[in-house]
């Protein structure tokens, strides 16, 4: 139990005088502050920070982390989002000093260990996507994908060819034409064929000397191997154009087939997600880069190159590539993950990464095999990593939607998967268990899915009962929106 | 492999209830001709003992700031960490959780970046945050971005010379290819002359970017440039050292319309770079407009006060070519991290670090320039914790000593390169000071360089 105390906010807890944290006075001369900084400069009332002492803090974040739902204490299928397990070894590794607390303007001779390891990051990347020249700068995967289309579009430009237009599937991440639009793109969105994979009439009747970049996800977001996807690759480069894999789906295909091998030319890795950087409850992520090598002279700087025979402490190099696009963020990159991301790699090696998307692949075909007869999947016999059913036949009968569905399952100790995604199939629920669940887990979760379908729906369209708040007014929320805390509650 | 749960007996039911008679058949929508025909070439697997060791190991190879004394700066500073900080990040209810699209099963993420939000805006006198973007030079980006798509101005930014160099290559980048000029405004004697940027700004310019502390530490006349930037109908954009506001007035008191900063520096360790925290709040009236996730208070359908993810319709998941901007994922766990840290320091606090950090700094500055042939490279201007040296023998013997010494000064300035790039700036280096140095540290610093 929870007393009211618990989610009061950190300004209502405030006492004038307490404090968290002190600090040890000055042990340099201290001058008056207006002799150092001019007057004007200089703030005329303290911020309005909260005053709260340790306990306080701990007490307070405590106790609002424990209204979370998260991989450590819930099954999580959300769709799309590859909610795996988080190997806690890489939290102490990736936290060891000489890892942690190496500032990015140290002298390259001190970093031969840190610039080494991502050096074999690339590598690595490198091999699984079957793309040889990667950058590891990309803050997100959605960073990843605008990286990408200016890296073409430098491309394009070097060859004297100005290509207007980025191509991608109805079912695409929200993130692919937003990328596009920033990276000063005409975005076309084409149809889905009634399989739910790229319809090739209509990627055809698109395809011109204009196309710069076709944007696929493979295994899509229906959770569907694109299997035509050799012969897309071709229609694409038949007319001078490129194809961006984007590798959100990394985690069915590990080890049984590369973007590079089926007529990608450009992908990113979601770290985050296929190689178990934690979330985070809404980043960091990293998304890394592999491109083809003649792509490779453009990538964003620094990347970092190896010479084998140079002197002791210079092997290592961070470089900036001969006809770079340039940075898309200060210093290197989202260290902290890719050094999670390698724990992962070099836990596995390729025997461990390829029994990841088999179990994965296995784990989301069992539980639609289970699901099947009440949660129709309109797509697709076999599904890759996810799958996404429909709650149409539900909603029709007896008005219970996907989202009350997913609100019961709260109420059972089941994150919710992801709904409403791809906005291509009605009443979207979309299931990922990862290849970290058991099956004693999948048949509990399938168990309570026929369950909840039998209750009764106005019971469901009140769901959750058991959460410490249930259904939000996101409307009210919006029009009149409260953004900071405005009261001492 | 510990991380997969099913045994082989599970799997063969499994594949049973599927109807397929193999792991491999599985795959069968993959054609034969895309298979992989042969293991994946990946250095050997490791178990958790070997990869310590692994690790231990390529620790070895590095030198941090445990090893030596840190005085690096440009853009990463070793500030303190609390304990408590790392405490509640380290919690795998915030760790391992995700982007809280179902409100009722993340309040406790939700609450703590709408608390994040707030401690923002008190820290920056500005009206709203949102919950974090990528990293100090992204914000950049995005507020040019912004900007445009404010003030409909579409084909030109201002710059000050001043701004981090890698910060202005990422605006650079991000707006080369959208024909939207970028107008550096040359920095002089370590700070920009006000009368050179009215030069600079027209009627077309969508915004001006300052940095205040600037990246050479020095102070910028950022009310007046804001002013400046007003005149023409611009916005104007801050870009601040969340530290200095423990002493420095705040962007929304001097009129600034975008507030950005990394930050890093309140409880992130330095991790080579990143993962960190871009900083991003501005006025109410462009709340609509602004790139990123917002945590908006309302209240659920039993009238008790909740937390939502806001504002989505302008997010790229709803309004996908037309979004604000592309950002999906965004720096949760930092910002976790921030909000912790601000909460313990309070505004007792931050005003100390940035007292300790400021007096030591100007205390380090006297003693070093006591040092034959090491002077401040900008003598006349006003600094917060970080300043430029020159070394009459070279920015290479400077900092080749110090490392001798056991020090970490830096970067040179001859690794980047500016809008005029004088003479002076090739024996140039940053120092950047923190409340972690101590005199003891400055005065055998001091001593070392005499020898």
């Amino acid at each position: 139990m929870r007393n009211k105390l618990a989610t009061q906010s950190l300004f209502a807890l405030s006492q004038p005088g307490r404090r968290g944290a002190q600090f040890p006075a000055a042990d340099v001369p201290v001058k008056p502050l207006e002799e150092l900084i001019p007057a004007q400069a200089l703030a005329t009332e303290p911020t309005g920070l909260p005053e709260v002492t340790e306990s306080d803090v701990i007490r307070h974040f405590v106790n609002l982390s424990t209204l979370n739902m998260c991989v450590d204490t819930h099954f999580y299928p959300l769709g799309s989002c590859t909610m795996k397990y988080n190997p806690k070894r890489h939290e102490r590794l990736s936290s060891l000093p000489g890892i942690v607390d190496l500032h990015p303007y140290q002298n390259q001779a001190d970093l031969q260990g840190m610039l080494g390891l991502l050096y074999e990051m690339q590598e690595m990347l490198a091999e699984i996507s079957g793309l040889p020249a990667v950058s590891l700068q990309p803050a997100a995967g959605a960073q990843g994908e605008f990286t990408a289309l200016l890296t073409a579009k430098a491309y394009f430009e070097d060859k004297g060819e100005k290509r207007t237009k980025v191509l991608f599937p109805n079912s695409a991440h929200g993130t692919n034409p937003a990328s596009a639009a920033i990276a000063g793109f005409d975005c076309v969105q084409l149809a889905s064929s009634k399989e739910g994979l790229v319809d090739l009439e209509d990627l055809k009747s698109h395809l011109d000397d204009q196309t710069a970049v076709f944007m696929v996800t493979n295994p899509n977001t229906l959770g569907l191997f694109e299997k035509d996807i050799k012969q897309i690759a071709q229609m694409v480069h038949d007319v001078g154009g490129l194809v961006y894999i984007d590798g959100a789906n990394m985690n069915a295909i590990l080890g049984y087939t590369r973007p590079g091998d089926f007529g990608g030319d450009m992908m990113h890795f979601n770290v985050h997600k296929t190689f178990t950087g934690p979330h985070g409850a809404g980043g960091p992520g990293s998304g890394p880069i592999a491109v083809r090598d003649f792509l490779a002279d453009f990538l964003p700087g620094p990347v970092i190159s190896h010479d084998a025979s140079a002197e002791e402490g210079e092997a290592y190099q961070l470089v900036t590539p001969p006809k770079s696009i340039g940075r898309v963020r200060s210093f290197c990159g989202n260290i902290g993950i890719l050094v999670r991301g390698y724990c992962y790699l070099r836990t596995l090696g390729a025997a461990g990464l390829k029994a990841v998307s088999e179990n994965a692949v296995l784990n989301a075909n069992y539980l639609k095999a289970l699901l099947k007869d009440v949660l129709p999947v309109p797509n697709g016999d076999l599904c890759m990593h996810e799958f996404v059913a429909s709650a149409s036949k539900s909603k029709a009968a007896n008005g219970i939607t996907a989202m009350d569905i997913a609100k019961r399952l709260l109420d059972f100790g089941f994150h919710a998967p992801t709904v409403y995604f791809p906005l291509v199939v009605p009443e979207a629920i979309m299931v990922e268990p990862t290849e970290t669940e058991s099956k004693e887990t999948l048949d509990a979760f399938a168990e309570t899915i026929v369950k909840i379908l039998q209750e009764d729906p106005e019971f469901l369209h009140q769901a959750p009962h058991s959460t410490d708040v249930s259904r939000p007014d996101e409307v009210v929320a919006a029009r009149n929106p409260i953004l900071q805390c405005c009261d001492s509650e | 492999m510990s991380y997969l749960f099913n045994t082989p007996e599970q799997q063969q039911q499994m594949l049973q209830t599927i109807g397929v008679d193999s792991l491999e058949a599985l795959f069968s929508t993959i054609p034969s001709d895309l298979r992989l025909d042969r293991p994946l070439d990946l250095p050997p697997a490791l178990t958790e003992m070997e990869l310590q060791k692994h690790f231990s190991n390529l620790a070895s190879q590095n030198v941090g700031p445990g090893d030596r004394v840190c005085m690096l700066g440009g853009g990463a500073y070793d500030h303190f960490v609390p304990a408590a900080v790392d405490e509640i990040a380290r919690r795998g209810e915030f760790y391992t959780a995700y982007t809280p699209y179902q409100a009722e099963a993340s309040q406790g993420s939700l609450q703590t970046f709408f608390e994040f939000q707030s401690l923002i805006c008190q820290l920056t006198g500005m009206d709203v945050s949102n919950a974090s973007l990528y990293e100090g030079g992204t914000c950049v980006s995005e507020a040019a971005f912004m900007a445009m798509r404010v003030t409909n101005r579409h084909n030109r930014v201002v710059l000050l010379g001043s701004l981090h160099p890698e910060y202005r290559q990422v605006v650079e980048t991000y707006l080369r290819h959208l024909n939207c000029e970028v107008v550096i405004v040359p920095c002089k004697d370590g700070s920009v002359d006000p009368a050179d940027v009215d030069a600079a700004m027209d009627d077309q310019t969508a915004c001006l970017v300052i940095q205040h502390p600037n990246f050479f530490g020095t102070l910028e006349e950022a009310a007046e440039l804001t002013e400046i930037a007003h005149r023409y109908g611009a916005l104007s954009v801050v870009s601040y050292d969340p530290i200095s506001l423990g002493i420095l007035s705040r962007p929304g008191d001097y009129g600034a319309d975008i507030a950005i900063a990394e930050g890093q520096s309140l409880g992130t360790p330095l991790q080579f770079g990143g993962p960190y925290l871009g900083l991003f709040s501005c006025s109410e009236k462009f709340v609509r407009r602004m790139p990123g996730r917002l945590i908006g208070q309302t209240v659920d359908r039993n009238g008790k006060r909740c937390y939502v993810l806001n504002l989505q319709a302008r997010e790229q998941h709803i309004r996908r070519d037309k979004a604000t901007s592309n950002i999906c994922s965004n720096q949760g766990l930092i910002a976790i991290r921030a909000a912790v840290y601000l909460s313990l320091l309070g505004k007792q606090g931050i005003r100390e670090v940035a007292e300790l950090s400021c007096q030591k700094a100007h205390y380090a500055a006297d003693q070093l320039t006591s040092v034959e042939g090491i002077e401040l490279l900008f003598p006349e201007r006003p600094y917060f914790k970080e300043f430029a040296v020159s070394c009459s023998e070279g920015a290479d013997y400077l900092l080749r000593k110090a490392r001798q010494a056991g020090f970490d000064l830096g970067p040179e300035l001859s690794r980047f390169t500016f809008e005029n790039n004088p003479e002076s700036y090739q024996t140039a280096v940053l120092v950047a000071i923190t409340e972690q140095r101590t005199r003891e540290e400055i005065d055998r610093l001091v001593t070392a360089l005499k020898a």
